[in-house]
């Protein structure tokens, strides 16, 4: 097996930004990422993610004591076209065994999609997390947003499942009681994870040489001070999945009502026969047989909770989204007060 | 620069990707090589995509897995159906004879291939990222050869991909190459800084024409009116209004989605709750739901006011 010809130090340093300081009581405690999977996801979403089509990815690289780092990526083809004897882990496996060919590191660590809006808390997005963290602990999701980098600065976060989450995935108990036993709220569906990106030497001098000859004029898109179009769509989604959850909230009201109906039905049944029997036993004659009382009142299904969770998660992600947006627009609206300022 | 042939315009990812491979090339391999993936215009080849092709070199003679440049093109096409050979990249400063071989190959598999070359042992001190298309030569009819002449290269990014390109600049000046990503009013700050930072070069330069030391030159003088101008000239109170309304729009979608999250962490306790005593629970769900359909309101209140108030803006100005 050839070695890796790269001068990279021993990357022993600690990070240059952290998170909130919470340490995570997970196996992953930092991502690495290189540059080069930055710019191909990019890339994949530029070309081939228009129309608001979520696009994703496999990510290879390697664990390195509590470090994942992310060497290369590939992407996956659009479920689009009738392609319906397309067998994705035929091209999956093709792929690794061609990495392997070139030396790149070809050990599955995780995926990537994109995002719209910051809509990503979903069923499918936590199976296929559960799928790959089950199989591989260290797995991550990284979720890119595009139109947030668009307007100024490279939006990529890293999520995992809490260990918490994991179990109940695992015995796929998702009733009201084994979400509560376990206590899980929805902000502790997903644990975020720091993010680091790191270069070689070899692409650091690329990059020296990109900044002298290709100087492209900086569009300053972060200073942009038009928020409406952002705000409306965010609001916009949030109002649907409020919705969403009031819907939720209703099924769930009615469930509890018909349970108590249920309760109350029972009682009165229950204190019915022990009057009759009572009756019976005055006049002499036998009492009737105890019926088997869960058999007539069969208990309403609970609904699920699961999706309220994702719901109530997705909600969550939305508003942390709008404030961070209202924040910087308010910066920059206090700026262009104090250009003003000087002119009048 | 010759102008013969067409311009060669390149993503970044494809010079990330090929310095990658030269990293990991197999022991006692000089250089790397691999097929170039794009679109071809009428006067210019864009390469958007590379992957890197195994081979031998040695004194005498050059073997390509072709088997391998083959299936790879075929995946790659699976994800993106509009990429084309458009021709092969080779690490290293020199054009060798293996490298007609090759280029011979890849004429057969993309018409008037580019050949690309960049130095990753950076022989002169730089990477010389340069492009040949071959054009043949000499005496018609006896020996025939092949000339590789250099076309103009340059530089294409998507505005998405410049941004990434700026964050990973950040990392060739922390000591150990990295970086962290940052967040919020940070970006804006650092936005500021940037551009105040061009507003001290631009005041050094006009404070060294005042003071004589350099020569006045009309057309910045053109640009720096231009620069001036370009702050619009509101009346105080139109300014007033018009940053009332707007930092009110802002703090009042901040609320929201305060209250909205404030609501989901209520639900979720009364849910964990009612999970044991169903009693109380239906009222408070009852509240719960009205609630809900309150902030969604507000909601709906809030978005048709943001419409109203860019139109009212766009209006103003």
């Amino acid at each position: 097996m050839a070695s890796r010809k790269e001068s990279m130090s021993t990357p022993t340093a600690p990070m240059v930004s952290t998170s909130s300081g919470a340490t995570l009581d997970s196996p992953v405690k930092q991502i690495q990422i290189e540059g080069l999977v930055v710019l191909k996801m990019i890339k994949h979403y530029q070309e081939e993610g228009q129309g608001s089509e979520v696009v994703q990815g496999v990510l290879l690289g390697l664990v390195v004591e509590d470090r994942l780092e992310i060497t290369n990526c590939f992407p996956f083809p659009q479920h689009t076209e009738d392609d319906a004897d397309f067998d994705e882990v035929q091209y999956q496996m093709e792929m690794m065994r061609s990495l392997r060919h070139v030396n790149i590191d070809h050990l599955h660590v995780g995926w990537y999609q994109s995002t719209y809006y910051g809509s990503f808390v979903s069923r499918a997005l936590l199976d296929s997390q559960f799928s790959y963290q089950h199989a591989i602990e260290e797995s991550v999701v990284l979720i890119y947003d595009p139109i947030k980098t668009a307007q100024g600065s490279l939006s990529l976060k890293a999520y995992r499942l809490t260990p918490k989450l994991m179990e109940i995935c695992k015995e796929k108990d998702f009733s009201a009681e084994g979400l509560k036993k376990a206590m899980i709220g929805f902000e502790h569906m997903f644990e975020e994870v720091p993010i680091v990106i790191k270069n070689s030497h070899l692409i650091n001098v690329l990059m020296w040489e990109l900044e002298e000859k290709a100087t492209v004029a900086d569009k300053h898109e972060l200073l942009n001070l038009s928020s409406s179009n952002h705000l409306e769509k965010s609001l916009q989604l949030l109002m649907d999945r409020v919705d969403d959850m009031s819907q939720d909230i209703v099924k769930y009201n009615t469930y509890s009502r018909n349970l108590s109906k249920q309760q109350q039905q029972k009682h009165q049944y229950t204190q019915r026969r022990q009057q009759e029997n009572a009756q019976r036993q005055t006049r002499g004659e036998p009492p009737l047989p105890e019926e088997d009382i869960s058999k007539m009142f069969k208990p309403p299904q609970p609904p699920p909770r699961m999706d309220t969770l994702l719901i109530a998660g997705q909600i969550n992600n939305y508003c942390q989204n709008v404030k961070e947006f209202t924040s910087q627009n308010l910066g920059k609206l206090f700026m262009a007060e104090a250009l003003q300022g000087h002119n009048s | 620069m010759s102008v013969y042939g067409p311009v060669v315009k390149i993503h970044p990812v494809v010079l990330a990707s090929i310095g990658d491979s030269y990293e990991r090339r197999n022991e006692g391999a000089s250089r790397v090589i691999g097929t170039l993936l794009g679109t071809v215009d009428k006067h210019s080849v864009e390469v958007t995509n590379c992957f890197s092709v195994p081979h031998n070199e040695s004194e005498d003679e050059v073997a390509v897995d072709m088997e391998f440049a083959k299936n790879m093109y075929e995946l790659h096409k699976r994800v993106s159906p509009s990429e084309v050979i458009v021709g092969w990249y080779a690490t290293g400063f020199e054009i060798t004879e293996h490298s007609v071989l090759i280029h011979e190959y890849y004429s057969r598999e993309a018409t008037n291939p580019i050949h690309l070359t960049m130095d990753c042992a950076l022989q002169s001190g730089k990477m010389n990222i340069r492009a040949y298309v071959s054009a043949p030569m000499g005496v018609p009819g006896k020996t025939v050869g092949v000339m590789f002449t250099p076309l103009c290269v340059k530089h294409k990014y998507y505005d998405t991909e410049r941004i990434g390109v700026e964050l990973l600049q950040r990392t060739r000046d922390a000591p150990n190459a990295s970086s962290g990503l940052t967040s919020d009013l940070c970006q804006v700050g650092k936005a500021a800084s940037r551009v105040q930072d061009m507003l001290a070069t631009v005041l050094t330069y006009i404070e060294d024409v005042l003071s004589g030391k350099q020569a006045a030159d009309n057309s910045v003088g053109r640009y720096l009116m231009d620069l001036v101008n370009k702050v619009p000239k509101i009346s105080a109170e139109d300014f007033e209004t018009m940053l009332n309304s707007n930092i009110n729009d802002l703090l009042m979608v901040t609320y929201l989605s305060n209250l909205t999250q404030a609501q989901i962490a209520l639900n979720e306790k009364i849910v964990a709750c009612s999970a044991e005593g169903r009693c109380a629970l239906s009222v408070c769900s009852r509240a719960q739901g009205n609630c809900n359909r309150r902030a969604d309101h507000l909601l709906g209140m809030a978005s048709a006011e943001q419409s109203c108030s860019s139109f009212h803006q766009q209006h103003c100005a």
